[in-house]
């Protein structure tokens, strides 16, 4: 049985081959193409080269929106992992009530972002004009605190759930030698817990770093990109340039910029990947 | 050896079973999403000729889309051809028609807002020039030429907007729709409402909301005034670059809006077109600016003799021969990249829907259109008829010139500039640079 298998891997491997190639690489392949194109509708393409390139660098939407993007990443990367972390170490402490808690916690993340960003909306939206201050749709740092308010719960419940299931994996042998040997709480935690759930913070950056770069549906119901265009995101801004603008140049841009959206999230990501996983460790 | 050939066998059936599996499954989920987008679209009939061709019309008015779904079900079972009508959620046209004209399936009847929006569409557009609907138009002036003098589209409606005015509301104030001749008349009755708001209970103006599903009544519709008014003072038709001759009236009566209205001109981006139209049936508010498509609503809740549409009075020109702001911006067009068999079905479509009984009927009385055809029927919309009664009156209607706008992000910009200035975030500077500035920008970008 074995033999066989070693000998028709190839015709085991083809489905799932298959479905890649239809799925993923030859709409890769093709978008990449699309890029240096100028067209309608993707049935009728004429290929003009680079020039779709240099309009997207000398897009100043593009170039806010990469700003307010990369902002946006760090701070709710550390936001949301501080805090889930946080949360985390309390409920593995044995309180009453910790499932329910953890229920809790991580049910936001099961509502779409479409959903959460017009429900954030009405909410903050409520809470701004009691204030008397201006809306979401006004004042981009509103826009900024609201969408880190958004992203945070809804993430940070699922990012608790993977770092309760890297705490809990700590040997207690550990947590107890360390004990006897006369090291502080403060000590234990950074020298022996955090080491050892290194590959949750791993997983837990990456989620997040990830998904704030790429972040649209959220960006899109919250606040639209307003007030002209500051609160605008990377995808939203693609995506604007994509179907928002009339006109078949338009089109050829809108897809330059998302293979430069591309790189740059595999570029952030790896250089992230590469930072987390030298600082693990193995007990 | 036999147990090999037994195990390739086996593989080979199990492989089989999966890629069968995934046609088939594809193929079923295909059809439910093709299902869920149509939304309640009509059911097409399986009995019809497979080779007779189909028709797929992607509609651009979601407030017609129930009449649309019941007249392409007549006529399916009239002649037995599909009909499928997928509307586009409100300001989602341009992308829906993007997406699905990209399809092997795509709409073999769409539709453009005239020349801006026809540049896009140009070479998908069947050349209308000898066909029957053409010809039954009643003037030249609703069919969309292209550059090379071919007809592209044919306007299908004639739509009036203006002031929409709740008459039992206005004569609780002390006034009557004959008060209001001017600007000045307006400003003059808006502000004496606003002063006595607390002890009449309802405010002038609905909600000048700037949500996206309501702003386009004002940097679109609102924003054709005074573009007109320089139009026909320079004496054309479309323009590289506006002069913004008379945004000073523009800001007038948009701050007569905003200061007079159910809100404060703060919470305006939050509010959308249905807080508008719900304040206006409540019966808070004298005047909505929107336009005779909203009457098939309104009707729901006033009789005919409380309804009236006044003409929105900037300031400019000679006012009391002012009319209602009446054109179109719905052409339809035929995909010329669809099939011999599908052209011709969807073109036997549209004639039938202009010209039948069914679909005059239908049309006027369902939708309440005024269609630019021969054929016809009288609608019953109170707003449509306001319209003709000023024509005959000897008013001028105003037209609509934000055909020419030159981009939807011109649009979009000054939408954004409109609403900071409401909520007092921007300055009418900001809304000038958008109006101005940014029209020969998005125009050179839109023309390269």
């Amino acid at each position: 049985m074995e033999k066989s298998v070693r000998r028709y891997w190839p015709i085991f491997v083809l489905p799932t081959l298959i479905a890649f190639t239809i799925g993923f690489l030859w709409p890769f392949v093709w978008g990449i193409y699309l890029s240096f194109c100028k067209f309608q509708t993707v049935n009728k393409v004429k290929f003009i080269g680079a020039s779709n390139y240099l309009r997207v660098f000398s897009d100043n939407s593009f170039i806010h929106a990469f700003g307010f993007t990369a902002l946006f990443t760090v701070v709710s990367t550390l936001t949301i992992n501080i805090l889930a972390f946080f949360i985390a170490m309390l409920l593995t402490r044995r309180i009453k009530g910790t499932n329910i808690f953890r229920t809790v916690f991580f049910m936001p993340n099961l509502i779409g972002g479409i959903v959460l960003g017009y429900i954030w909306q009405i909410l903050l939206d409520c809470l701004l004009s009691m204030w008397g201050k201006p809306l979401l749709a006004l004042d981009a740092k509103a826009g900024f605190m609201g969408l880190l308010i958004l992203m945070s719960w809804q993430q940070i419940g699922y990012m608790m759930i993977i770092y309760i299931a890297g705490l809990q994996n700590v040997s207690p042998d550990l947590v107890e030698a360390a004990e006897i040997d006369g090291a502080t709480p403060w000590q234990i935690l950074t020298k022996v817990k955090i080491p050892m759930v290194m590959p949750s913070i791993t997983i837990c950056t990456f989620l997040t770093l990830t998904n704030s770069f790429k972040l649209f549906d959220q960006n899109l119901s919250l606040t639209g990109g307003e007030p002209a265009k500051a609160s605008q995101m990377l995808a939203l801004n693609i995506y604007e340039t994509y179907y928002g603008r009339s006109g078949a140049q338009w089109k050829g841009i809108g897809q330059a910029k998302a293979v430069v959206f591309f790189l740059l999230v595999v570029v952030i990501s790896l250089i992230q990947l590469r930072a987390t996983r030298s600082k693990e460790v193995q007990a | 050896m036999k147990k090999k050939l037994i195990s390739i066998l086996m593989s080979t059936a199990m492989i089989s079973s999966i890629l069968t599996g995934c046609g088939s499954s594809t193929s079923a989920s295909g059809t439910a999403a093709a299902n869920t987008e149509a939304g309640n679209a009509s059911e097409t009939s399986e009995t019809a000729d497979a080779g007779a061709g189909k028709v797929y019309y992607l509609n651009f008015k979601p407030e017609a889309d129930e009449a649309w779904q019941k007249l392409a079900k007549e006529y399916t079972e009239e002649t037995g051809v599909p009909v499928t009508v997928v509307t586009a959620a409100s300001g989602e046209y341009e992308t829906t028609l993007q997406s699905e004209m990209a399809k092997s399936d795509a709409p073999t009847l769409f539709q453009v807002n005239g020349p801006v929006g026809l540049k896009n569409w140009a070479d998908y557009c069947y050349d209308l020039s000898d066909s029957e609907i053409y010809k039954n138009l009643t003037s030249e002036d609703y069919a969309l030429k292209n550059e090379d003098g071919g007809v592209a589209g044919v306007a299908y409606v004639i739509e009036s907007y203006g002031i929409i005015t709740n008459k039992a509301l206005l004569e609780k104030a002390g006034y009557s729709t004959d008060d209001i001749k001017s600007f000045a008349d307006l400003k003059k009755v808006a502000e004496d409402i606003t002063a006595r708001k607390d002890e009449l209970g309802f405010a002038a103006f609905a909600s000048t909301g700037m949500d996206s599903s309501s702003d386009w009544r004002f940097k679109t519709h609102l924003a054709n005034l005074p573009i007109y008014f320089e139009y026909q003072d320079d004496g054309i038709t479309s323009t590289e670059a506006i002069k913004g001759t008379y945004l000073d009236n523009y800001k007038n009566i948009f701050d007569l809006y905003i200061n007079n209205s159910t809100c404060e001109p703060k919470e305006l981006s939050a509010k959308t077109a249905d807080d508008a139209r719900n304040e206006f049936l409540d019966g808070k508010a004298v005047f909505y600016q929107n336009g005779s498509w909203e009457y098939s609503s309104l009707s729901e809740k006033y009789s005919d003799d409380e309804l009236a549409m006044l003409p929105i009075y900037i300031g400019v020109g000679d006012e009391a021969k002012q009319g209602l702001c009446t054109g179109t911006e719905n052409y339809w067009c035929v995909n010329a990249e669809a099939s011999e068999d599908d052209i011709n079905a969807t073109l036997a479509f549209m004639n039938w829907c202009v010209t039948s009984d069914a679909g005059t009927k239908s049309m006027a009385n369902d939708m309440g259109f005024t269609i630019p055809f021969k054929t016809a029927q009288e609608s019953p919309n109170v707003f449509v008829q306001q319209d003709q009664a000023n024509t005959e009156a000897g008013l001028t209607p105003v037209s609509w010139n934000f055909t020419t706008m030159p981009s939807e992000e011109w649009k979009n910009n000054l939408g954004s500039a409109l609403t900071a200035y409401a909520a007092g975030t921007g300055s009418w500077d900001d809304v000038k640079a958008a109006f101005v500035d940014n029209w020969a920008t998005e125009y050179s970008l839109a023309n390269e």
